[in-house]
């Protein structure tokens, strides 16, 4: 699969260039997660009292759990980069094994979430509000779906002895990139469940 | 009102777009001729005269006060243009006092015309001239768009939003409105009339109630008031009256014949049918037409319906 | 611009195009094979879209619907709208040409992610695979969508939408790929202001897809849950504005004409010296113009909505930005005109093309404050004089430029010549048909012709049968352009390293390259327009 003409001869050019990559990326996220923010704000400023109303239906205790999990779990992941920057795998594996299962933790509580609207007959189609929150959320689910898929891709090369000490550009990228997620989260939480 | 090319604005508002326009045509004009005049003199001029001959070029690479100016001039120039622009289009939208108001709201694919009095109209709208007119502009369904070319203004019709254009009919005549924001199927049949009367004319107008057909009288044989009232419904825009199909059915040899229906029944055209089919389209729909006509059961009264199904028997 | 090393192979080996076998391509990571993958994608959309373009000029033979029904009429324009801009224009230039040349450009091995390239042309087939599956219960709403028309007709936009984002997540990463290369794998002594223009304007054009792309993707999904779920963006009867929906779709759109004219200027600037015998004049201010368009493209969206309701300030400030575009296009034109003066200019089919770039679009750009000004715009809007308007650029610009670079670098990518003559005849009848065809919608638009109609006025005829007759000149020259190609492909003259005596680094490569491009990096010690002679 690989032909040697592609790769880069040299590992310090490939290393940033993975990492001005990854930043060009998520500058991309900014801007998706923006459009939805932009629309929060021009909604919420159109019909401040329905918001005010219906966000004293989302759960949040529910929402406060999910936040903690979700720092823990960018805390992990600096454990994890850590870790194999000083040549422990297993210990790199633990983390990020970890942070998959608190993500793994986050959806299902947020699959609890979603449950309980749906039986209350809140969908995205109900209000305004609840179309954001249903967007804004469902998107950041499927973030979180992809950053556990990335993460145990990185775990699967360690696994395999690709990465040590002086090789941990995928922990690196995968790392920046889950802490993306969990900032976005950290916006969400208050946007949604604190202030509506 | 028809206006070759450009011209023959009919208010003195659109004169002074006509004149924006014609400014910008002259820059861009005096421009164009600038720069592709340069071009087209530079490559004839400069066309390698010698084969091979090539490497005999001057390096010139720069020349900041060239440059410098050349970013300048534009400036000046485009920051000149945006100026009157804007102060054309700021006149266009300060409200004149004592206006006449007609609310117009864009449906597929028809306007429908209300008047503070209460009046309804379609697709036609009487105002008189030399007075201001405000359209407050809204749609039902999809966005439509409210363009009158010879008063140089249009205006998009939103559902949900009150938009606002206003004009100054100088001259009396029938002015094209055109729907500008593409609504589906029908959006280039979606078309309507600006009639501006001489105020006298107008008053009298409003005296008969703001009914036309002061030539007929009340003598006017029921076809010939039908043939009216389709016109003025807004039926043509959908239905045609010669050969070729549009998005309804049509109308020329209807009446007796079998019309088929979705779901495979047929139902023969007679006056029950087609009574039924203005006041309640939904009720039997010819196959391979989409029900998309509006119904006309509160906007045409059952006289007028009478009259449009005695003209359509006269189509054979 | 000398490269240290021994010269490249001039032979007519297949370089990189000696593996053979539907593997070699479609597991490819050589960016040369990715780029020619994307050229071929996007030129048969280019012709599909130019047949459905065809059959509207046939329909708008007669102002009455004769050939098609209404229906009929506005499927194919939103297709020939959605393909011509989806499908081709904004990947052609910057996926096709910018995939073959970048690395040759600035003398690297390959991009930054070769297999993230890999994964981007195939994104983009599954994008146009969704489109074409769409099309089995034919959309028309237009390539703009509006709301909520979008959101009540046909579900094909719910298909199609999907694509759409499928699309865009390429051009993303396609830009992030190029954002990357430009930055880290430029051959030593390659510093910016030795870059070659043709990379400013990709460089320029990747910050835009990566900036703009993801907010078309978020409304086109918004656009789909709205259809799935019911979610009320867009909807007024929910709430929600439709309004909003073109504020989110100008916000990617607008700034995306630049992604579509911003490496057709790049391949000008590349065409002008080389057949000029100069350097281009103006280097830098070609170079920062790219930039500060890519910047001011972000803030004019509002100049597509100045009928749509917004406030008067808005509109007043959208008005203003919109004209600062202006600038730094001109300083383009201005530069590149310079550029000819004094030089040995010769008429080669790409410098043809180069001309012609600059000719039609210095119309196309004189007409552009007639639709900034808000007075003349709110005349002009939606009529045909915007359909002519932006023909002369995208058409006249970007196709123009994308025609320059195919007839400039076809003997780099293929290692064979084209036809010179033929070559010409083409332009000839492509140029006379552009001009016919849509110099009259001016005159229709001025004259009051909304866009988007299937039936029109009778007062609207004259303008018409003249375009559509335009048209089939326009069609005439562009297969002959496509005869002449598939001729040169098949039996061409094999084309020497540097056919044109550029002095860019892909000229230094062999015709066609090696998979590996280079045997050995160049190092760079000029800038790449080093022409004529010192002090003449």
């Amino acid at each position: 699969m690989s032909e040697p003409s592609h790769e880069h001869a040299d590992p310090a050019v490939a290393f940033e260039s993975a990492k001005l990559g990854v930043w060009t990326f998520l500058a991309t996220e900014v801007l998706l997660f923006g459009a939805l923010f932009t629309a929060y704000t021009v909604f919420r400023m159109k019909y401040p009292e329905m918001f005010r109303a219906e966000h004293e239906k989302l759960d949040r205790v529910l929402g406060a759990v999910n936040t903690v999990v979700l720092i823990t779990s960018s805390l992990l992941v600096v454990f994890g980069v850590d870790a194999i920057k000083r040549g422990k795998a297993r210990l790199f594996e633990a983390c990020f094994g970890a942070t998959i299962l608190l993500a793994g933790v986050f959806l299902c509580v947020k699959y609890a979430e979603y449950t309980a609207k749906f039986h209350h007959g809140i969908y995205p189609r109900t209000n305004l509000f609840f179309s954001i929150y249903f967007m804004l959320t469902g998107l950041h689910g499927i973030h979180v779906l992809l950053g556990m898929g990335v993460l145990s891709y990185v775990i699967l090369l360690s696994r395999r002895g690709r990465l040590s000490a002086s090789y941990y550009t995928p922990a690196e990228m995968s790392g920046l990139y889950w802490h993306f997620v969990d900032l976005v989260w950290i916006y969400l939480f208050p946007l949604l469940y604190l202030i509506g | 009102m028809d206006n070759v090319l450009a011209f023959g604005a009919a208010s003195s508002q659109a004169g002074r777009v006509d004149a924006l326009f014609v400014m910008i045509a002259g820059i861009g004009g005096f421009f164009f001729f600038l720069t592709q005049g340069m071009l087209i003199y530079f490559a004839v001029k400069y066309r390698r005269r010698v084969p091979g001959r090539d490497n005999e070029t001057p390096t010139i690479t720069d020349h900041p006060l060239l440059e410098f100016l050349w970013i300048l001039i534009p400036s000046l120039v485009v920051v000149a243009i945006f100026y009157y622009g804007w102060q054309v289009y700021t006149d266009q939208r300060i409200p004149y006092a004592g206006e006449t108001e007609v609310h117009v709201t864009g449906k597929q694919w028809m306007f429908e015309v209300k008047y503070p009095d209460g009046r309804t109209a379609i697709n036609e709208i009487r105002v008189p001239a030399g007075k201001p007119v405000k359209f407050l502009l809204s749609a039902s369904d999809v966005l439509h768009g409210f363009y009158l070319p010879d008063f140089r203004v249009k205006m998009d019709m939103i559902p949900g939003r009150v938009t606002t254009l206003w004009v100054q009919p100088e001259r009396p005549g029938s002015y094209q409105i055109f729907c500008t924001v593409y609504c589906g199927t029908g959006h280039s049949n979606m078309l309507a009339q600006l009639i501006v009367m001489p105020q006298a004319e107008y008053a009298e107008w409003l005296e008969r109630g703001g009914r036309e057909g002061g030539e007929a009288g009340g003598k006017e044989p029921l076809h010939a008031r039908g043939e009216r009232v389709v016109k003025g419904a807004g039926c043509l825009s959908c239905h045609a009256v010669d050969g070729k199909g549009k998005i309804g059915p049509n109308f020329r040899g209807l009446f007796g014949s079998t019309v088929p229906l979705e779901g495979g029944t047929s139902v023969t055209a007679d006056e029950e049918f087609l009574r039924e089919s203005i006041t309640d389209p939904g009720a039997k729909v010819v196959k391979g037409y989409p029900n998309v006509m509006p119904t006309y059961k509160a906007s045409m009264p059952p006289d007028d319906v009478r009259a449009v199904v005695e003209y359509l028997k006269t189509l054979k | 611009m000398t490269g240290v090393g021994r010269p490249e192979a001039e032979g007519n080996g297949r370089g990189y195009l000696a593996d053979r076998g539907w593997r070699s391509w479609a597991f490819t990571l050589d960016h040369k094979r990715i780029g020619a993958m994307y050229l071929w994608t996007t030129t048969v959309f280019f012709l599909i879209g130019g047949v459905f373009a065809l059959l509207l000029r046939l329909e708008l033979l007669s102002p009455q619907a004769r050939y098609f029904s209404n229906h009929a009429y506005n499927v194919f324009f939103t297709l020939h709208g959605a393909m011509m801009i989806f499908l081709f224009v904004i990947p052609a230039i910057p996926s096709g040409l910018g995939n073959f040349l970048i690395p040759l450009h600035i003398g690297a091995r390959d991009v930054a992610f070769p297999r993230l390239n890999l994964a981007s042309y195939w994104v983009f087939a599954a994008g146009f695979l969704v489109i074409i599956g769409s099309l089995v219960a034919p959309m028309d709403t237009g390539w703009t969508f509006y709301t909520p028309y979008s959101a009540k007709s046909a579900a094909a936009v719910t298909t199609l939408s999907l694509g759409i984002f499928l699309i865009g997540m390429s051009s993303i990463l396609t830009g992030l790929n190029f954002i990357v290369t430009i930055h880290k794998l430029r051959a030593p002594g390659m510093t910016w202001h030795r870059l070659p223009l043709f990379i400013w304007g990709m460089y320029a054009t990747s910050i835009i897809q990566v900036v703009a792309t993801p907010v078309v993707g978020v409304t086109f999904l918004l656009l789909a849950a709205e259809r799935i779920f019911g979610v009320g963006f867009f909807d007024p009867t929910k709430g929600g504005d439709p309004v909003l929906f073109q504020h989110f779709f100008w916000f990617y759109s607008h700034p995306v004409v630049y992604v579509m004219i911003l490496p057709a200027m790049g391949i000008v600037s590349e065409v002008i010296p080389v057949f000029s015998r100069k350097p281009i004049f103006g280097y830098k201010a070609i170079a920062y113009s790219s930039m500060a368009i890519a910047f001011i493209g972000f803030l004019v969206w509002g100049h597509h909505m100045f009928t749509s309701g917004m406030s008067p300030l808005a509109n007043k400030i959208f008005s203003f930005l919109t004209f600062f575009v202006a600038v730094p296009t001109a300083v383009k034109v201005f530069n590149w005109i310079a550029t000819l003066y004094r030089g040995s200019i010769t008429f080669e089919s790409p410098m043809l093309y180069a001309l012609t770039f600059i000719f039609l679009f210095i119309v196309g750009g004189l007409t552009g404050p007639f639709l900034g000004a808000m007075a003349t715009n709110v005349q002009l809007h939606d009529t045909y004089f915007v359909v002519a308007h932006f023909h002369y650029t995208m058409m006249g610009g970007t196709v123009m430029g994308f025609f320059a670079g195919l007839h400039y670098w076809f003997p780099k990518m293929t290692g064979k010549m084209v036809n010179e003559k033929v070559a010409r005849a083409a332009w000839a009848l492509i140029f006379v048909g552009f001009n016919v065809t849509f110099f009259t919608m001016f005159i229709a638009g001025t004259r009051g012709m909304p866009r988007r109609y299937a039936e029109y006025l009778p007062k609207f005829q004259v303008e018409n049968t003249i375009s559509s007759i335009g048209s089939a000149v326009l069609a005439a020259g562009i297969l002959v352009m496509c005869w002449n190609f598939l001729q040169g492909l098949r039996k061409g003259a094999a084309a020497p390293a540097n056919p044109w005596r550029a002095l860019s680094l892909e000229w230094k490569a062999a015709s066609p390259p090696e998979t590996e491009n280079f045997h050995e990096i160049p190092v760079v010690t000029e800038w790449p327009y080093g022409y004529g002679t010192p002090k003449a």
